[in-house]
């Protein structure tokens, strides 16, 4: 059996902006987390240009990208990733401690309304509420971008909805280029730009002239 | 404390069962190497303080009689510092009490305010003021219950004479206290004495006149060439070839056991470390394949590869520092333990033990290189693992059909066999991993058990087998043939073979080896020389047998042609053909009918002793009928000395045994739970799910034991290669010409072994067998995947 080139991603012209709140919606296999890695300096492409800033992320090399990643991206995934020997404080500790202005773990844990569960094991917790720990661990840094790779996949809607609305007053408080990847269409209606990704390629973008709010939302 | 080492420590509360497994085969590890290392060096140190304190001498001379003034001569000579003549003799010895023969060596001490070489260290008491006094060693002391004030006979040259213990020593030259020509130390029949010059002089008619020298050299001195100006100078008067310590005969065996020791120390530093890097290695790797995940969210978040590395590099540290603490502090208790065994062979005034700061540092040297080596591969590829790749679950793993299904007997197979099998070859290295360790486990077994077998074969052989008499009895000087119709004539004397033996340097090209020429009578039976098949041999009518390790050092064949130079009699130099080789285990020696080495000697029927048979319940008359002739210097009880030897040995044994077993039961148990954790970990979700599938626990556990069991099983032969090799490796190192080990493992030995390492599995397997029992069926089958 011979090896089959894979395409991930293919022609894919994007620019996002500061303060942005960014829904990227596709199926699955459609590229969406390749371009969320890539994005967050995690992955390369083979070809292209990734530039943030005026900086060129392709061709840098590990050190530049991990400095790229400490310094300016905040990363939610769908299994929440909480390490889970780790409370709650210390999750979020882990990253405050190796960013130069982050805010104190009580705080980003207490824009999520956690500030009553800080001291909880992952296990201890519910999945909405260890999405919200991840999300608190991806803010306190005061990340410029916040990329959220199916933040609410696990989650039932209820528990979605309030994971949302954390992303939505994180957004908007800390100003950050906020990305959220979803096959869930409902999303994007509490977007600023809606982009449709399928095979690779970007299928369609939207702006919504007005954003609902995340508490409205239903699904 | 950051989050990070937070994490660390809670991953290690999380590690703890498998960290205790390695800390224990590390403890192991290292407090084996740190107990012989740490002996060695206690005995080294000893040794050289010892002798440099009380003035060992370093090159030593026997002669017949040789008068006082020829000392300054002896001064003389370019690079001597220091001569101290002596005057020594054999004399048999009676204690109250006690029936057996005893033989004391008698050494004269040098007259008052002479400072004198190879000193004797007081234990008890004082010099002898008085002609009738004496100071006796420690060890005979000891064994026959001796103390200052109390006295014992002595058949000085013939005479009785009462001796007054006026103290108890020790002597540098006797830490191996060891009658002549034996192979085992017999404390109880076998004694030192230390007397005034001038009253061991008159006994021995040494009056004005010297039999034994002591020398130190100077700085520059080249040992040979004063060894060569000695023996010119000694040759007139019955010298019998000066020696420097590699020849002495404590020194000798002492110089052995060190090395022994240093072949151990190699030996068990190698296995522990190949076991503990083995365990670090399967953990570190099992580690970081289960944290994929979270070192995939650290580099998300801009964690970088060497704060990752630096993090599980800790982590190793740690794992490895568990072990090391308490082996150093094991490792030196036993150490100490062990020293204190040797002080019972081997006797020092004083232990000059230390935990040497190098010992440390090499045990934390070595517990680093054991977690490199194993860590290294886990450590690489936390390091290496692209962000992005982290974020996807672990391929899952390639099943195929096994071996055995493959050759069509899969129908032989029950479905939980079929698992266990397939779970063993979908992960071929790891599985043949863990078969190496278990068989390490095994083989130290083996090889602690080959110990004692080696040790019962070699006596066996040479005093069941080739040595068969009664008693043997020295004369003080050769004799004519008629003492051997005396002996022949005493009641209960069964049987007498007279024999002769002669201190010969044997000579073949440039190598050259001291030892005795013994003259057998043609047909002996009760001392017999064996093939090297172990069959008695027959003596030729003319030439030599050597023994084949004494071929080899001389590096001569049969049919070649030897030099032998008598050193006694006429001091003549004779060429003789080397007929065959003998094997035996200890000692080497050249062996010709008895009338070819009186012919040699060029001298009429005279022997050195015989062997002597007796009829049964005759033993305690012949003995004090031997005391009545003054011509018998010695008589060795061959029953009685091995007896002794096996009582002395037993203790030390036991408890080297004892402490193999444990550490190779350690090493068994690290490796078979650290194996079962690992399984259990990797497939708590695919146990889980087949009792919630409806499977009893019962069943679960016997997939899960069954993976144990087989594994051990098929570490047996293995383990069984390992330790013949490992038993290859000592008798290689320990082989010697004082005696050889022979490779002869008793199948108890293997059959123990094997069965150790089966009760080692099934306890850890009882020891995983609760988490087992607890595995949260709903928990596993809900987390992600």
């Amino acid at each position: 059996m011979g090896e089959v080139e894979v395409h991930a991603l293919r022609g894919v012209n994007l620019e996002l902006f500061a303060r942005e709140f960014v829904v990227l919606l596709g199926a699955s296999g459609s590229g969406k987390s390749t371009l969320l890695n890539i994005l967050g300096g995690l992955d390369a492409p083979t070809t292209g240009v990734v530039e943030c800033r005026g900086h060129p992320l392709t061709g840098a090399g590990d050190e530049e990208l991990t400095r790229f990643r400490r310094e300016h991206v905040g990363f939610v995934f769908q299994f929440y990733n909480l390490i889970p020997s780790l409370t709650a404080r210390e999750n979020v500790a882990l990253v405050t401690e190796i960013a130069a202005d982050p805010m104190t773990p009580e705080s980003a844990l207490a824009l999520v309304g956690l500030e009553d569960r800080m001291d909880h094991f992952p296990a201890q917790l519910s999945g909405g509420e260890q999405q919200r720990v991840a999300i608190a661990r991806a803010i306190a840094k005061r990340p410029d971008v916040l990329l959220c790779d199916e933040p609410t996949g696990a989650l039932d809607s209820t528990t979605g909805i309030l994971v949302l609305q954390a992303l939505e007053r994180v957004n908007a408080e800390t100003g950050a280029l906020t990305v959220v990847i979803t096959h869930n269409v409902v999303i994007g209606s509490m977007a600023d730009r809606v982009i449709n990704l399928s095979d690779g390629r970007i299928s369609g973008e939207r702006r919504n002239a007005e954003r609902s709010a995340a508490a409205g939302l239903h699904w | 404390m950051t989050a990070l080492h937070r994490k660390l420590l809670r991953d290690l509360y999380q590690l703890r069962g498998q960290m205790a497994a390695i800390a224990l085969v590390m403890v192991g590890g290292i407090g084996t190497m740190v107990m012989a290392l740490s002996n060695y060096h206690a005995l080294s140190d000893t040794r050289a303080l010892y002798y440099d304190e009380y003035r060992f001498a370093e090159v030593f001379a026997t002669a017949k009689r040789a008068p006082l003034p020829l000392v300054e001569a002896i001064r003389g000579i370019p690079g001597v510092r220091e001569v101290e003549p002596r005057v020594t003799g054999f004399a048999n010895l009676e204690v109250e009490g006690y029936d057996e023969p005893v033989t004391g060596q008698i050494v004269s001490l040098p007259g008052p305010g002479d400072p004198g070489l190879n000193r004797l260290y007081l234990r008890q008491g004082r010099v002898p003021l008085t002609d009738g006094e004496v100071v006796v060693s420690e060890a005979f002391a000891e064994a026959q219950g001796l103390r200052m004030g109390d006295s014992l006979v002595a058949i000085l040259n013939g005479r009785r004479q009462a001796l007054l213990i006026s103290g108890v020593g020790l002597s540098p030259e006797f830490v191996y206290q060891i009658r002549p020509g034996d192979f085992f130390p017999d404390f109880k029949r076998f004694a030192v004495l230390w007397m005034a010059r001038d009253p061991l002089a008159m006994a021995f008619d040494m009056d004005g006149a010297f039999n034994d020298l002591a020398i130190t050299l100077t700085r520059e001195a080249r040992e040979a060439d004063v060894i060569d100006a000695l023996d010119a100078l000694l040759a007139p008067y019955g010298g019998t070839g000066a020696h420097g310590r590699d020849l002495q005969t404590s020194h000798r065996f002492l110089d052995e056991e060190l090395g022994q020791l240093r072949v151990m120390t190699y030996l068990f530093t190698t296995i522990f470390l190949g076991v503990a890097a083995f365990l670090l290695n399967i953990v570190t790797g099992r580690l970081v394949g289960a944290q994929r995940e979270q070192i995939a969210v650290l580099k998300a978040f801009g964690y970088s590869r060497w704060e990752i590395g630096r993090h599980y590099a800790e982590l190793v540290l740690l794992l490895v520092s568990a072990g090391v603490l308490p082996g150093l502090a094991l490792g030196a208790w036993l150490g100490r333990g062990m020293a204190g065994i040797y002080m019972d062979f081997y006797r020092f005034p004083f232990l000059e033990w230390s935990l040497p700061i190098p010992v440390v540092v090499l045990a934390f040297g070595f517990a680093l290189a054991a977690a490199a080596l194993g860590t290294f591969g886990g450590l690489r590829r936390a390091f290496v693992l692209p962000p992005a790749e982290a974020m996807r679950p672990e391929a899952p793993a390639v099943f195929r059909r096994t071996l055995t299904e493959r050759l069509g007997l899969g129908a032989l197979l029950d479905p939980t066999a079929r698992m266990i099998l397939r779970n063993l070859e979908r992960r071929p290295l790891r599985s043949l991993m863990s078969v190496l360790g278990i068989g390490l486990g095994i083989g130290i077994m083996v090889m602690s058990r080959f110990q004692s077998g080696a040790i019962d074969e070699m006596v066996d052989v040479q005093f069941g087998f080739a040595q068969r008499d009664d008693l043997a009895v020295t004369f003080t000087e050769p004799t004519s043939w008629r003492a051997s119709e005396e002996l022949a004539a005493l009641p209960g004397v069964r049987a007498i073979e007279p024999f002769r033996h002669a201190a010969v340097r044997l000579r073949h090209g440039h190598r050259e080896y001291r030892t005795s020429l013994q003259g057998l009578p043609a047909g002996a039976d009760l001392k017999r020389v064996l093939d090297d098949r172990l069959r008695p041999a027959e003596l030729p009518q003319d030439g030599l047998l050597l023994t084949d390790y004494l071929a080899d050092l001389l590096d001569v064949r049969p049919g070649e042609e030897l030099e032998v130079e008598f050193l006694q009699g006429h001091r003549r130099t004779v060429r003789v053909p080397v007929v065959g080789t003998v094997r035996e285990y200890l000692g080497v020696g050249a062996y010709a009918r008895r009338e070819v080495v009186n012919r040699l000697l060029d001298e009429g029927a005279a022997i050195s002793g015989a062997w002597l048979a007796l009829v049964p319940g005759a033993r305690q008359e012949v003995l004090r009928e031997l005391r009545r002739l003054p011509r018998v210097a010695a008589v060795t009880d061959r029953a009685a000395m091995v007896q002794s030897f096996r009582d002395t040995m037993a203790e030390g044994i036991l408890k080297f045994t004892l402490i193999a077993t444990l550490m190779a039961g350690s090493i068994a148990v690290g490796v078979v739970y650290n194996a079962s954790r690992i399984t259990l970990a990797e497939r708590g979700r695919e146990l889980a799910s087949l009792r919630v599938l409806g499977y009893t626990r019962g069943e679960v556990r016997a997939l899960l034991l069954g993976e144990l069991f087989m594994l051990t099983f098929l570490a047996l032969l293995p383990g069984f290669v390992f330790g013949f090799g490992m038993a290859a490796v000592l008798v290689i190192g320990f082989e010697s010409d004082l005696y050889r080990v022979p490779l002869a493992i008793a199948p108890s030995g293997l059959a123990f072994a094997g069965l150790a390492v089966l009760v080692a599995t099934a306890l850890s397997g009882l020891l995983v067998r609760r988490r087992l029992d607890e595995l949260d069926l709903v928990a596993v089958l809900k987390a992600a995947e």
